[in-house]
């Protein structure tokens, strides 16, 4: 177990966090302004990878590959909250989840329609491809640390925003009491808009990057909607911050636990069987986490304090 | 009078079936990440059914979306209100375990065009159950038989957590002979590998061994690919079949895997099925769709000399097995799984297209490790 690897295994945990961070934002604006849950989040991801894929295979430039997640994404979210969301603000969280469950199938269903059952190619740009050697003689590839350096500066962008500019204002002040802002003349349904869109846009431009090292598939979203979940939980309802810092936990632990807890497991049990256990205990880390952050502190680590 | 007319209304009912029909139910995987296999296997089955100009197969193809439970339901439905003769389809090991045994001990014939989970090959045999692909084991088997005569010593080796995961490293480190620098069984379903890519890197393994078929082989290969670890990789065909290959480009050249077909296999009915397949779907075909026609082409050769209902009869013309395959000759052992040659194929481009090439044999004349557990 040499300081390489822990190094390699903390760039891998904290890559994995910065992409669940794309996910858990958009989905902590959306129920922390909005009070809707949002399951359709993960179609989302998926239109963005879906349209990545598209563009990039059709002019060859990934670049062009990422606006055009970032506009299918938004376009699309757009035009479900439009059409569907709109309706759900005032409704039950169970008729929401069970109407944005619906809009997950019809993605499903409408992108096998248009684009088949196999797989779509996407690969990284050969300007970001390959490993690069870090200080310490680690080889890192370079797409990943990209996307380090993508999800930081996103995470600051959103900072700035919620913090600096007046849609922040609103948004903070919808999270805190929606009637009011109402009351006050803000116009509420081009603000949910707009933030169901900008979380869409995140949640595209996720897919697409992720979808470059991955499989780009129907029902890719899923999985990573349910992390994007465990994150919010954690980080706190509505809160960037929680959000941030609860993906990079998650990220670590899920990382690190699945490389370490085996190791550990190895000291009293032979490797076959340790390394099983270990993998099985360590597919669990997360979940124990999010009870270990609830118990300490119910409403998630930046939540709102009761 | 009642009763008159109750009996006559029954004789009428049960008269009424004139026409002799097959009744084949296709319970395989059409939606989510793994449907391209399933896909594949029915297109294959299809063209050889259509091929055959009968009229008199009735095939019902229902989608298990790859969940065992949705498997049984669909096998109880087609078993009893159905009433299918013969039943195939199924891809995965797991649910293949969900339903192959209670339809086999219903009296139905079950005909393998994929999935072989050990426990149906040794202990758990029945005279019911055929195989037609191979067993799980066999694919890993050749790919370990390869590594030595590559000259590997030291792999690093790694499959999902489910049956066709652990008879994957089961099988390669029966006939490898080297040490293994490393053992990991992954998530069924994981997409990603940086943790284990970074644990290959530190092992200083000389060759690396996988199994991870579908989308989770893609985004091993790509991420593999791109983390500068330039290990020889080996694996079975499941990772590397056709339909993976488009999604994964470059990143797969040059890798080596073992499969009991390719599209260059030298005979006559491979190379009309390759075309025909080609012209009928507008792609090539892969292993998973040679052995939905093989399939097809068997129950086909059966159906020539005996019907479904004389169950015996039909019994030992699948076991004659008796038709022409994609592999060349087909026998089958004593446990109804194949006894053939297991090839090693390299990944290559051929102008816009990745593809595979038979670059040599593993395995000849191979039976499989559990035969002998079979009490049939």
């Amino acid at each position: 177990m040499s300081a390489i690897l822990i190094i390699e295994q903390v760039l891998n945990g904290l890559q994995f966090g910065v992409m669940l961070f794309l996910m858990a934002a958009g989905l902590t604006l959306i129920f922390g302004v909005m009070g809707l849950i949002n399951l359709a989040h993960g179609s989302l991801y998926m239109v963005g990878a879906f349209a990545a894929a598209a563009v990039a295979g059709a002019t060859g430039s990934f670049l062009l590959g990422l606006v055009a997640a970032l506009a299918a994404a938004a376009l699309a979210g757009t035009l479900i909250e439009v059409v569907v969301i709109r309706r759900l603000y005032a409704a039950p969280h169970l008729d929401q989840v069970l109407a944005t469950f619906a809009l997950i199938l019809v993605f499903s269903e409408g992108t096998r329609w248009i684009f088949g059952s196999f797989p779509l190619f996407l690969e990284i740009p050969d300007a970001l491809s390959g490993p690069v050697t870090l200080p310490g003689g680690i080889e890192y590839p370079l797409y990943r640390l990209t996307l380090i350096g993508i999800g930081l500066v996103i995470a600051v962008g959103l900072w700035a925003l919620i913090e600096r500019t007046r849609i922040g204002i609103q948004i903070r002040a919808g999270e805190n009491d929606r009637e009011m802002i109402a009351a006050l003349g803000v116009d509420i349904s081009r603000l949910y808009t707009l933030i169901f869109a900008l979380g869409a846009a995140l949640a595209g431009l996720a897919g697409a990057l992720v979808g470059a090292i991955q499989s780009v598939q129907v029902g890719m979203g899923e999985p990573v909607l349910i992390l994007a979940f465990v994150v919010i939980v954690i980080g706190g309802i509505g809160s960037i911050r929680g959000a941030f810092i609860g993906a990079l936990l998650v990220g670590l632990t899920d990382t690190l636990g699945g490389v370490f807890l085996p190791e550990v497991f190895k000291l009293f049990m032979e490797p076959g069987a340790a390394q099983k256990s270990g993998a099985a205990i360590a597919s669990m880390g997360i979940y124990v986490l999010m009870g270990c952050v609830l118990v300490w502190r119910p409403t998630g680590l930046f939540g709102a304090r009761p | 009078m009642k009763k008159l007319l109750l009996a006559a209304a029954a004789a009428s009912i049960c008269a009424a079936p004139a026409v002799a029909e097959v009744k084949v139910g296709m319970i395989t995987t059409l939606s989510g990440g793994g449907a391209g296999l399933g896909i594949d296997v029915r297109d294959g089955f299809m063209l050889a059914i259509a091929q055959s100009g009968r009229d008199d197969i009735d095939v019902v193809i229902e989608d298990d979306q790859r969940k065992p439970d949705i498997a049984v339901q669909l096998s109880d439905k087609m078993i009893q209100s159905e009433r299918v003769d013969v039943l195939t389809g199924i891809i995965w090991s797991n649910l293949a375990m969900a339903v192959v045994p209670a339809a086999v001990n219903q009296d139905v014939f079950y005909l393998s065009p994929n999935a072989g989970p050990s426990p149906l090959a040794g202990k758990g045999c029945n005279k019911n159950y055929f195989n037609v692909a191979w067993q799980n084991d066999n694919l890993h088997e050749a790919a370990g038989a390869y590594a030595n005569t590559a000259g590997y010593t030291n792999s690093f080796i790694l499959a999902p957590n489910y049956p066709a995961g652990t008879d994957a490293l089961t099988g390669y480190k029966r006939f490898f002979e080297g040490d293994l620098a490393g053992e990991i069984y992954t998530k069924l379903g994981q997409t990603d590998y940086a943790a284990e890519i970074a644990q290959i890197r530190a092992s200083g393994a000389d060759s690396v061994f996988f199994f991870l078929p579908g989308g989770m082989g893609i985004s091993f290969l790509k991420q593999y690919a791109d983390s500068g670890i330039d290990l020889p990789v080996v694996g079975p065909a499941f990772s590397f079949d056709q339909g993976i290959l488009q999604a994964v480009g470059g990143a797969a050249l040059g890798v080596v895997n073992t499969s009991q077909w390719n599209k260059d296999i030298d005979n006559p009915t491979n190379a009309a099925f390759v075309e025909s397949f080609q012209a009928e779907y507008g792609r090539l075909p892969s292993l998973y769709a040679s052995q939905g026609f093989d399939t097809a082409n068997l129950l086909l050769s059966a159906l020539e000399s005996a019907s479904p209902s004389d169950a015996d009869a039909f019994r030992e013309a699948l076991r004659a097995a008796d038709f022409d395959s994609t592999r060349g000759d087909f026998a089958f052992g004593p446990n109804h799984h194949p006894i053939q040659t297991i090839y090693a194929r390299e990944v290559i481009q051929e102008g816009d297209v990745f593809t595979n090439k038979i670059i040599g044999t593993a395995l000849e004349k191979h039976s499989d490790a559990y035969a002998a557990d079979c009490k049939m």
